[in-house]
């Protein structure tokens, strides 16, 4: 996901927000992980907008992609320069209308933007947790945030959303807790990750481990791998645009020049425009915390897990109602993976709508402004509140 | 469990093209439709509000797609020949397939398939026996261009037009049986048209067709 974050051009905001944090598993009660590892105490962050009904029955729980965080919405202070990164989507009136849902947003366990991962402090040792962290998975994730849910006596979601790795945890929610999730937005997402897309976070994840300052994980008291992760994020970027969307965007445009220079500088805009994301990227991610996610999006897999091998199996528990959108030209999670959930989820004689949304803007489009996503939201929401 | 009804001010359903009406008249309440080739969802919404019918559709233009899913109708995009292969046996109560079987490359095979995924299919196309294309075909010598067929022959997706006649001459063919049918006479997408009960096939502008299993 990318920081493509900006302010509503109405000037429509949830307003001012608040991250709030959450710990439970103690050391004595331990978070379970899948690879039968412990994990605690675990601080889950998270955010929440809109009002919460009478008979808790509007919640909306927003699942971010691999780089995001909790502040989906609005503004900490008047002061920021920008809003949470899907503010063009949450907010009164908006896709996600907050004058009707409660929304919450959760962050993931391994993220480095307010819960445990690999940054945090291992109580142990005192030091903090760096490679020591247990690898996590995307059902790892869902599992915390089910705590939350508990803790927030939360029993019913109105509707799961997410993009992306974001999306993963839509499905892991649907068929861990079926009972619970009435309805599902699944955005651009997979239900396993393609080689292609492994092979992708795997040079990201090397480039990272090359640089020196790695440290074998254990750089957090002295220099950062920051040409390691720039150079993650500047692979990742490739990955969520498209050949289109850099060719209207780029093309062979020179940045600040009219001429080759004949040099190894950022000669090319889509050079420069890499190069600043990268360097955009290492002021807010820590390394190792992209080491774990990458991995437990590649590790995700619905139908080895749940179903022996088959999609359809996997499924056969969900009672969700779900909206699945892809995009023409997203290449990282092509439409032939939506429509296989989509297949899984029909043959389970699950109720499921599929748009494949025409853009140009390549796997990030979810996150760009556009009227027809936010339009299908809002139309799919209104039908799941009105059912019954 | 709903959330509160006061914040979604109902949206009445328009009134239906005439065609559709007939189509509904047939449809019983509560039941499961799916919509093959639904288009922004007219009919299926119309049956989900008034006779809360458990709606699907299948529709493959984006825009009509998003149309649908905004009106809160379940619809997924994608081929209606390919699509219905996934739903298992009687998942439904009816498949309609209205002004779409003219466009379909193999025509019995879907059919096959509606009368495999539903009880009954519901199958409506222009008629091609009607005064007027037999006129224009007899007076001009030209393929007929009508309101009902309003293409040219190089430009028309209707690739398979076909009569009253011929459809029930189909019927014994591919061996399903018509339940019940509607000649009517009606313009292209319009509220008003009645029931051709004398020579249908030459003055009927539509046929509509309830089938099912012999």
């Amino acid at each position: 996901m990318s920081e493509y974050t900006q302010s509503d051009p109405k000037g429509i905001s949830v307003g001012i927000v608040e991250k709030q944090f959450f710990t439970f598993a103690k050391k004595s009660d331990p978070l379970k992980l899948e690879s039968g590892a412990s994990l605690g105490p675990v601080t889950l962050a998270y955010e929440t907008c809109g009002t919460l009904n009478s008979n808790k029955s509007n919640v909306i729980l927003v699942l971010h992609a691999l780089s995001g965080d909790s502040h989906m919405a609005g503004y900490y202070t008047a002061h920021d320069a920008r809003p949470g990164w899907w503010d063009l989507m949450i907010g009164p009136g908006k896709g996600i209308d907050t004058d009707k849902y409660f929304v919450i947003c959760s962050n993931i366990v391994g993220s480095c933007a307010g819960s445990t991962g690999p940054a945090s402090i291992d109580p142990e040792t005192r030091k903090e947790y760096a490679t020591h962290f247990p690898l996590i998975t995307i059902g790892d994730m869902v599992e915390a945030q089910k705590a939350l849910m508990d803790h927030l006596n939360i029993t019913s979601i109105l509707s799961a959303i997410g993009g992306s790795v974001g999306g993963m945890q839509v499905l892991e929610w649907c068929i861990r807790y079926p009972a619970m999730i009435r309805s599902a937005i699944p955005l651009a997402t997979t239900t396993r990750h393609s080689a292609l897309a492994i092979a992708f976070n795997e040079v990201a994840r090397q480039s990272i481990m090359a640089d020196p300052n790695w440290n074998q994980g254990h750089y957090y008291n002295g220099k950062k791998p920051d040409i390691g992760l720039a150079l993650a994020r500047m692979i990742g970027h490739i990955t969520y645009l498209s050949d289109e969307s850099m060719r209207l965007k780029f093309g062979r445009k020179l940045q600040n020049r009219s001429a080759l220079s004949f040099e190894f500088g950022a000669e090319f805009q889509v050079e420069s425009y890499l190069q600043h994301q990268g360097n955009k990227f290492i002021e807010r991610f820590d390394a190792n915390s992209f080491l774990y996610i990458t991995k437990a999006a590649d590790y995700f897999d619905l139908a080895e897990q749940y179903g022996n091998g088959s999609l359809v199996d996997a499924f056969s528990k969900c009672r969700a109602k779900f909206l699945v959108v892809s995009y023409t030209s997203d290449w990282l999670y092509p439409t032939y993976q939506s429509k296989e959930m989509v297949k899984a989820m029909k043959k389970n004689n699950l109720d499921v709508s599929f748009c494949e949304i025409e853009s140009q803007w390549g796997h990030d489009a979810f996150l760009l402004p556009g009227q027809r996503l936010e339009n299908l939201i809002r139309g799919f929401l209104r039908s799941i509140s009105n059912d019954n | 469990m709903t959330t509160d009804a006061s914040i979604f001010p109902p949206i009445a359903p328009p009134q239906l093209r005439y065609d559709l009406e007939i189509i509904a008249s047939w449809i019983k309440p509560g039941s499961k439709v799916l919509g093959l080739g639904c288009g922004d969802g007219e009919l299926l919404y119309w049956l989900k509000k008034e006779k809360s019918v458990q709606e699907r559709g299948i529709e493959i233009e984006e825009s009509r797609v998003a149309a649908c899913i905004e009106k809160g109708l379940s619809v997924l995009q994608g081929d209606i020949n390919e699509e219905i292969e996934d739903y298992p046996d009687k998942t439904f109560d009816y498949a309609i397939c209205s002004q779409t079987l003219q466009q379909v490359y193999e025509p019995s095979n879907l059919i096959k398939s509606m009368l495999r995924v539903a009880r009954m299919g519901v199958v409506s196309f222009p008629n091609f026996g009607h005064i007027s294309v037999r006129a224009q075909l007899l007076w001009s010598g030209q393929a007929p261009v009508t309101r009902e067929l309003p293409y040219s022959w190089h430009n028309t997706p209707n690739i398979r037009v076909l009569s009253l006649n011929d459809f029930i001459f189909f019927s014994k063919q591919a061996g399903f049986k018509i339940i019940q049918q509607a000649a009517i006479k009606t313009r292209n997408k319009s509220q008003q048209g009645r029931m051709i009960h004398l020579f249908p096939n030459l003055l009927a502008t539509y046929g509509i067709f309830l089938i099912g299993q012999e």
